[in-house]
């Protein structure tokens, strides 16, 4: 089958890679790029383990063809930390054991990131809308939101008592 | 040696997790994102009928693809003999198993895999499966459990005659058996009761929904040696059912337990790893297997859906004198339900003089079951809690001051026959009377509902290393995959043991090959079990590096004390020597005995039970009858809570659970016995923005059976949440929901209907 | 097996002509947000995908004359952050920002849950209650056509093979008009609705309607525009009377089916109750009273 070149970055750096056109972004990052750090929960842009930043919008890598990123930059789960320092979003999902299994937890840093890049100061109501996208079915959402909360305001220069 | 009364300087704190890291950071090695040289894709073909005879599969087309490797059906799988296993979690058949991984002579659910393909991609896999040509005559096929009881309902299995009863039947059913549980006589105690309330009550199953499908990677070579790499709850579980239905012996399998992305008793079984190494023999190549969502949806286990009646009496005062209870679980395609547990945790939080209990397990074309946390406790308690609530509403008592007077203590015996000891259900209750959520007002509107549960716990066999390292670091290992950060737990009671930070002790999941046999994480036995294993073992490299530091300063044993990680001379007599920390005994090792480790395997016994109680208030859109979970309380009796953050995490998630499947979750059936909403768009397990803040308070009555006073935590959480949310419902509307899911369409008809 | 082409082309005719030229399914992307889920559960089966997201002018929104031009793939992120949309066109706004996830949101377009043509599509009822037109090239040129024309019945439009949407325009809006949405779900989020209903009205200084565009969703076949209902409010103000009427004309325009996500009574009481809150807040925002979002 005919694949298609496709150029794109990734996590910062220059990419290239062929792919079948009905090969997903998801596809892509695990199976051709080798990046599995994001992960399929369901193939249908339901449960959000895929969560990915393309072009500063948060998408379901699931729900994007990887032809479509020809020219577009893509932030995955493993361009978050700062090489070996991790991002004060991560740094706070361990500190608020914020994860159980740890299936979904890409997928909710990745959309924690794009939160807070978007909305620096948001209400607890505003972060649990924004990140209904993403299931977890480990930890009832309650520590994800109050390291959510946290950590925004760790980010905006404010202590939380 | 028992901890329970020491100051203690790690159990109790929350430090990071061994394995946070690699899970913030994508790092962590799932079972899907493992690969192996030369892999092929292995994809299943699954029937779409409910119920139908296979007769004929021609595999030909398929097998002449380009890129196919292998195609295996029902042919390719040794028969196997009835008999019982005990090695998941639950009773379990090896020939059901054998028939649930792969059909024979019949599909009994829609998704019942009955072909699998191994080609060189999942396109060319995909476009296989399409080619494969069955022919199938379909049968009648029943879903819902009273129509499978009933006499004339299509009959799954021609050789299943009920158990349990007298004289055996001398036609089949679906009714695989009928389990009762007596004490006292009650009906003499009906006689004596002022008040009697019955209810009838059902449950749809609901499925655990973990995040990640199954998955896993299996290579078969040609001298016989088996690897998997496999997302289970037990990675000996999965040696031992593959060993037994592919006829293999376990010194060929190992087994890799990969990180598993949720379980919550799901993985206790295999589906794909047998198929997987029987592609692989066939195939002569490494084969990666994953479910698709709608796959775990149609073809692995959901928990019971359940019919039930409960009847109690009780005296002017509220003191309960008769309780009755007859449960209808179905078991899915294949006996199995949890009807047991169901029969048993019902009644268990209370000090009842007569009960009497029965329950069947009833096949029917469904998806086979599997454990879901605390199996079968939810639904029953579900009934009973409701119950509760109308007998307290109509003594005119409060709902904690009834349960607070019948509550089971210790020495009550239960009516399946052991006596309750060192349970703490009564700190559970007070717990509830003194919170600021029970003692606030009730906001205008809003309605309050109160429900508690009971779950065993069970401990059983487990295995446990603790290595120091040469540089004198730690590395505790054990059989126990881990699923919600049990390697924290095990570390830091291996820390405590050696006077050392959490950080310094490394906890990992060994393979199969690597450690002893360990059973299953399930039961929430791993921090109770395991962790009695690996605190055992850490006891005994305490000692030893005792022994050690005496050697080395030419004193007895019994002068060297052990204190903060160092060997220190027992007072000023011992002699003055220096302290020896870790790394200096692991110098010194190799001219002190060799390597410092030790392993214990134990078969822990004294699980304590654990009881919880929830708090629930809601709010009810009496227009479209849509609930909303205004606030939360869970309060649970942990014995001692080792990592308090991962404790609240379980009692928080398993609300969570409990919440979806009071309110939202279902399986939804067409008329052909197809399910319909197969995916997590119609689904609808909670999201975020349905959710409060769960608080979770920890109620510590130590358990005197494990050093540090633990009890298993993860399942009695997901016990009282419908029964509470119920009992809120009432509260707020006056209506009485005796059927699950609590949907917004039935609470809008219940409330047209008493106008 | 099948082979799938993509395409991205960069202009109307050259996107026109492949899609003319296809010898088997052609499918339009623009978002993908239900393509690719059809395509993976088997549902569709394309030969060619045009992506049309590099085509000038269908991603972005601008005004001309007063009216609003949506391109038609401009995603629900990019809708939602335009604060003169939101000032005009709340209902729409917040219709389409109901649609999925905020990742849904990141590729989700009104172009695609309009010709997904399902009736439970969100975006839907608002874009039917404000009365756009769609603007839409094919190999016989340009036509503008009110958006209610192009659904026929769930999952099929009046577009030709060789036909999409380039673009939407808004009406002009009156002074004192603005508009609402809600839909029902049994979560907050990620459902797809059980009801939805979108009003748009204009009122006169007293408060009293003069104009009015009543959409449901959900409870037949297509997405239904009832006039009825907008009879029912134009020349009276939001009484109790008038709610009354409203919920009992909007219960009577549903032809609904049960199904997994609702029956039919339920959907028929459902669009009453939701008929009469839309309506509430489509009137206090045209009396400028701010109303917050639907969640």
């Amino acid at each position: 089958m005919a694949k298609t070149y496709v150029s794109a970055t990734i996590n910062g750096e220059s990419a290239e890679f062929l792919c079948e056109t009905q090969q997903t972004l998801l596809d892509v990052l695990r199976d051709v790029i080798g990046l599995t750090g994001s992960k399929e929960g369901c193939g249908s842009g339901d449960c959000g383990a895929c969560s990915v930043i393309v072009d500063d919008r948060l998408v379901c890598s699931c729900l994007m063809l990887g032809v479509e990123a020809e020219g577009k930059s893509i932030t995955t789960i493993e361009g978050i930390a700062n090489g070996d320092t991790l991002h004060p979003i991560q740094q706070k999902f361990l500190e608020y054991a914020a994860l159980q299994c740890g299936f979904c937890t890409p997928g909710l840093i990745v959309a924690t990131k794009a939160l807070l890049d978007e909305n620096p100061n948001p209400t607890e109501t505003e972060a649990r809308y924004w990140l209904a996208g993403n299931l977890c079915r480990c930890t009832g959402y309650d520590k994800v939101i109050r390291a959510v909360m946290d950590v925004a305001a760790d980010m905006r220069g404010e202590t939380v008592a | 040696m028992n901890y329970i009364d020491s100051s203690l300087k790690v159990v109790g704190t929350r430090p990071i997790r061994p394995d946070g890291v690699d899970k913030v950071t994508g790092r962590a090695v799932f079972a899907a994102d493992t690969r192996a040289s030369g892999m092929l894709w292995g994809k299943v073909l699954r029937s779409p009928h409910a119920h139908a005879r296979i007769v004929s599969i021609d595999t030909t087309k398929a097998a002449a693809l380009k890129g196919v490797f292998a195609v295996v059906s029902g042919v390719d799988f040794p028969e196997i003999a009835s008999e019982e296993a005990f090695v998941g979690e639950g009773p379990m058949n090896f020939r059901d198993l054998s028939l649930n991984c792969m059909a024979r002579d019949k599909v009994l659910y829609e998704g019942h895999a009955l072909a699998a393909v191994a080609a060189s991609t999942q396109a060319i896999a995909d476009e296989a499966l399409a080619l494969i040509e069955v022919t199938y005559e379909v049968l009648p096929h029943v879903i819902d459990v009273e129509d499978a009881m009933a006499p004339g309902a299509p009959v799954l299995h021609a050789d299943m005659f009920t158990s349990g009863v007298s004289p055996k039947p001398e036609k089949p059913s679906n009714i695989a058996k009928v389990v009762t549980f007596k004490k006292g006589d009650v009906e003499a105690g009906f006689k004596e009761a002022d008040v009697i309330v019955e209810g009838s009550y059902t449950t749809q199953p609901v499925h655990q929904a973990y995040i990640e499908p199954h998955a896993c990677l299996a290579s078969y070579a040609p001298d016989g040696q088996v690897q998997i790499h496999t997302s289970t709850q037990g990675h000996f579980m999965v040696r031992a059912y593959t060993a037994k239905l592919l006829g293999i012996s376990m010194s060929n399998i190992r087994v890799n337990p990969a990180e598993i992305g949720g379980g919550f008793g799901g993985k206790t079984l295999v589906y794909l790893e047998p198929v997987a190494v029987t592609l692989s023999r066939k195939s002569g190549r490494s084969v990666k297997m994953q479910m698709t969502r709608e796959d775990v949806f149609r073809a692995s286990g959901p928990t019971s859906g359940a019919a039930m009646t409960v009847k109690i009496g009780a005296k002017k005062d509220g003191t309960i004198v008769a309780a009755q209870q007859v449960l209808k679980f179905q078991a899915g395609a294949f006996p199995g339900s949890p009807i047991g547990p169901g029969c048993m945790c019902g009644f268990a939080m209370y000090d009842l003089p007569n009960v009497d209990v029965v329950g069947y397990d009833v096949v029917s074309n469904r998806p086979k079951v599997a454990a879901y946390r605390a199996p079968g406790a939810p639904i029953t308690s579900f009934a009973v809690e409701s119950l509760m609530d109308e007998l307290a509403i109509k003594l005119g008592i409060d709902a904690l001051t009834l349960r607070e007077m019948n509550a089971a203590k210790n020495g009550t015996k239960t009516h399946y026959g052991p006596v309750h000891q060192n349970i703490g259900f009564t700190a559970v209750l007070d717990a509830v009377k003194s919170h600021p959520h029970w003692k606030s007002p009730l906001k205008e509107g809003h309605g309050r509902g109160l429900a508690t549960g009971f779950w065993f716990n069970i401990g059983g066999e487990s295995s446990a290393q603790v290595h120091v390292n040469e540089d004198g670091t730690v590395t505790a290992a054990t059989g126990s995959p881990d699923i919600g950060g049990s390697r924290a737990s095990i570390g830091m009671m291996v820390a405590e043991v050696l006077g050392v930070p959490a950080t310094a002790v490394r906890t990992i999941v060994a393979d199969t090959a690597s450690i002893g046999f360990t059973f299953l994480t399930g039961g929430s036995r791993v921090t109770f079990a395991t962790g009695m294993a690996a605190t055992q073992a850490a006891e005994k490299v305490v000692e030893d590096l005792k022994r050690r530091a005496a050697q080395t300063w030419d004193i007895p044993v019994e002068a060297v004390e052990w204190k903060d990680g160092m060997a220190y001379p027992a007072g000023s007599n011992a002699g003055a020597f220096e302290p020896l920390d870790l790394a200096a005994l692991a110098l010194k090792a190799g001219r002190t005995g060799g390597p410092i480790l030790a392993e214990v395997s134990v078969n822990a016994q004294g699980a304590g039970p654990g009881f919880g109680a929830h708090i629930c208030d809601v709010s009810v859109d009496k227009e479209t009858g849509h609930v909303k979970i205004e606030r939360y309380t869970a309060i649970q009796d942990v014995g001692k809570a080792i990592h308090p953050s991962y404790v609240e995490g379980q009692i928080q998630g398993g609300a969570a659970q409990g919440i979806g499947w009071a309110l939202s979750e279902e399986y939804i059936y067409n008329t052909k016995g197809q399910m319909e909403n197969a995916g997590f768009l119609d689904y609808r397990v909670p999201v975020a923005s349905d959710m409060p803040m769960i608080e979770a308070v920890l109620v510590e009555v130590p358990n005197p059976r494990h050093p540090f006073g633990a009890r298993g935590v993860g399942e009695v959480p997901i016990i009282p949440p419908m029964a509470a949310i119920a009992n809120a419902i009432r509260s707020a509307t006056g209506l009485r929901m005796p059927d699950l899911p609590m949907s917004p369409p039935k609470i809008r008809a219940a409330l047209d209907a008493a106008g | 097996m099948t082979s799938l082409s993509y395409a991205a082309p960069t202009s109307v005719d050259d996107a026109v002509k492949l899609l003319a030229g296809s010898a088997g399914l052609a499918k339009v992307l623009s978002g993908g947000t239900d393509l690719l889920v059809q395509m993976r559960s088997g549902r569709l089966k394309p030969e060619l995908i045009v992506d049309t997201k590099k085509i000038p002018g269908i991603i972005g929104i601008r005004e001309e004359n007063g009216a609003f031009i949506i391109g038609a793939g401009t995603p629900g992120a990019v809708v939602e952050a335009h604060a003169g949309l939101n000032a005009a066109w709340p209902g729409l706004v917040e219709a389409l920002d109901l649609i999925g996830s905020t990742q849904v949101q990141g590729r989700c377009s009104l172009a695609g849950n309009l010709c997904n043509a399902s009736p439970a599509a969100d975006s839907v009822p608002a874009l039917f209650a404000a009365g756009a037109t769609a603007i839409i090239v094919g190999s016989k040129g340009r036509r503008e056509v009110p958006v209610e024309q192009i659904p026929t019945g769930p999952g099929r439009t009046s577009l030709a093979k060789d036909e999409f949407i380039l673009e939407f325009k808004l009406p002009v809006r009156p002074a004192r008009s603005s508009d609402a949405y809600l839909r029902f779900i049994p979560r907050t989020e990620m459902d797809i609705a059980v009801v939805g209903c979108g009003i748009s009205v204009t009122l006169d200084a007293n408060g009293v309607c003069t104009a009015a565009r009543v959409s449901l969703g959900a409870v037949a076949p297509t997405v239904l525009l009832v006039q009825e209902a907008a009879d029912v409010l134009i020349g009276h103000t939001l009484d109790a009377d008038t709610l009354a009427k409203l919920d009992a004309v909007a219960q009577a325009a549903c032809k609904p089916i049960t199904d997994k996500r609702g029956t039919i009574e339920y959907r028929t009481k459902i669009a009453g109750v939701l008929a009469r809150r839309v309506a509430a807040i489509a009137f206090d925002r045209a009396n400028g009273i701010k109303n917050g979002k639907a969640h």
